[in-house]
């Protein structure tokens, strides 16, 4: 397994929002987090790359990372596409790209700039543009090819379809299905839109009030009535 | 590094408007022009760590002071000569910064501002007080000598002490203006904006940000030590009453009237807090307050980003719209 989480538990100050979680990423794997808004899927997230202090096990190919600062989860090849993007706004998106590739010391990294150029071509085209001008599209793509660039093992993702067109969406998620298909990166995803996310995903996991009520491959999560009727709408 | 045509054009021209008031000018006005020179590096220090990093500093006065004495206490009380003094007051005012951006790094935004405050309120009177009066002169300050220039130097170019004073500002400073600006324009510098825009997105990235704040804070104490350091020499004199709270709002103006975040802002800054006091006093020997306030107010209001805002401006108008791809 490439993440291992046991039994975690995280909150903000006094307030507890994740009960005792158990989950896992398979290696070069997508799983998905499901969930209405305030179920905990970002606090999730946000636990496991250590933006806030959780408890439980975290365990990143076998290695304990609960407890190590945000930086240092980030070395050991986890990269996190926060909500919000987190896009350098003033930055131009090479910029944004070089930021990406901070920790990077191996002389690939232009090899990669030329790999994101194929999979984000838009974005070839903004090349000295601010990032602050892209649409919020191009943002979304930009903020994946920044984590990428990180050459992480697990990419975090949080709501990639986050107040964009459908068409848009339907866009970034064909590059993921590319992504994965191509890189070998594993993938633990936070989506409302349960269809798309569940597309892409071979595992999926049902939050509800910072607990997990169902879980099981994706294909036999989609075929489930509660589901279905909850969440995908049809 | 590669330069156009128009940036060749534009470096000779600024070589040239750097070197010739060493000839056109008189004394009285040179020394002024060298005491710009020293205020745009004190605010290039300043646009280093609130500028680019984000953490507003209201004290850099301090640095600037304790630059100044570290220079004046080994020139007077050791008699060590001027540029071996540089190295010392770099490395004692980078110790400071980098001790003030330890508690930087907890609080952030209007309460940093007040602990730099207090750091140029304390400053002065550190330097008044009992204990370090035999250093620092206590209340009466130490004075020093310009060195003079060179032989070598004056059999091939007749300078005196005052060209030769601003001959070695301008050096010291273009070389901390050359290597701010690699700092930035590289993968430090990049690493700076990103703590400051969005900390949590530069965390995830693997940046150690406790790190980047307080180099930010050293680097930038450094470069404003070295500003004061240069400015003791050309004044020759320092006493504690010239590095007043003051000294560190007129860095701080400078930086937003040049440009926050800005290398080249830096130096319009520097230029603006020497020179329009000096105007606004031509113009009104009474209220001459008044008449800096309102230019101030003007400015702000013509040039809302600063004087770099406005280059940035006219650059893009002149370059062609569309985005050039990457080969």
């Amino acid at each position: 397994m490439l993440l291992e989480v046991k039994n975690l538990c995280a909150g903000y100050g006094p307030t507890q929002v994740l009960f005792g979680l158990d989950f896992a990423v398979a290696e070069g794997g997508v799983t998905a987090l499901l969930g209405a808004n305030g179920a905990g899927k970002t606090t999730t997230l946000r636990a496991v790359c250590g933006l806030i202090r959780p408890e439980g096990e975290v365990l990143l190919s076998g290695q304990r990372i609960a407890g190590l600062m945000t930086e240092s989860i980030a070395r050991l090849g986890v990269a996190h596409v926060p909500d919000g993007r987190g896009t350098f706004m003033e930055l131009t998106v090479e910029e944004n790209f070089r930021l990406g590739a901070y920790t990077r010391r191996d002389g690939d990294v232009a090899a990669d700039f030329a790999r994101m150029w194929e999979w984000f071509p838009r974005l070839k085209q903004r090349w000295r543009q601010q990032a602050g001008t892209l649409s919020g599209g191009e943002q979304q793509m930009l903020a994946i090819a920044r984590a990428l660039l990180l050459r992480p093992k697990l990419l975090l993702l949080d709501e990639p379809s986050f107040g964009l067109a459908p068409l848009i969406v339907q866009d970034i998620f064909g590059i993921l299905r590319r992504i994965r298909e191509e890189s070998g990166v594993g993938i633990l995803l936070v989506e409302q839109n349960a269809n798309l996310a569940l597309d892409l995903a071979d595992h999926a996991y049902l939050l509800e009030t910072g607990r997990i009520v169902m879980s099981g491959p994706a294909a036999e999560i989609r075929q489930d009535e509660a589901i279905r009727r909850s969440y995908l709408g049809y | 590094m590669r330069l156009s045509p128009t940036g060749f054009l534009l470096l000779v021209l600024g070589l040239v408007a750097a070197f010739a008031p060493l000839w056109v000018l008189e004394s009285f006005h040179l020394f002024q022009l060298t005491m710009a020179v020293i205020m745009s590096l004190a605010v290039l220090g300043l646009n280093i760590v609130t500028g680019y990093n984000g953490q507003i500093s209201l004290g850099h006065g301090a640095f600037f002071a304790i630059g100044a004495y570290v220079t004046s206490i080994l020139m007077v009380q050791a008699d060590w000569s001027f540029y071996a003094t540089l190295p010392f007051a770099a490395a004692i005012c980078g110790l400071v910064g980098y001790a003030v951006g330890l508690p930087a790094l907890r609080l952030g935004g209007l309460y940093l501002a007040l602990v730099t405050f207090s750091l140029a309120v304390a400053v002065p009177q550190l330097l008044k007080h009992k204990a370090l009066e035999a250093w620092t002169g206590g209340v009466q300050g130490l004075f020093l000598m310009k060195p003079d220039p060179p032989r070598w130097l004056t059999s091939l170019l007749p300078l005196n002490a005052d060209q030769y004073m601003y001959l070695n500002v301008l050096i010291v400073s273009g070389i901390c203006f050359l290597l701010a600006w690699n700092l930035i324009r590289g993968r430090i510098g990049r690493a700076l904006m990103a703590t400051r825009d969005h900390p949590t997105a530069a965390e995830a990235m693997g940046m150690d940000i406790a790190a980047l704040k307080t180099g930010a804070f050293a680097v930038s104490a450094m470069i404003t030590g070295i500003a004061g350091a240069l400015s003791a020499v050309a004044v020759e004199f320092v006493a504690p009453d010239s590095f007043t709270f003051l000294l560190s709002i007129t860095f701080f103006v400078g930086m937003v009237v040049g440009g926050v975040a800005s290398i080249l802002g830096s130096i319009f800054g520097g230029l603006f807090v020497l020179f329009v006091p000096n105007i606004a006093e031509s113009i009104s020997r009474a209220a001459p307050g008044v008449i800096y306030g309102m230019i101030l107010i003007v400015f702000l209001f013509v040039l809302p980003e600063g004087f770099a805002g406005l280059v940035r401006r006219l650059l893009a108008k002149l370059s062609s719209p569309g985005n050039p791809q990457p080969k």
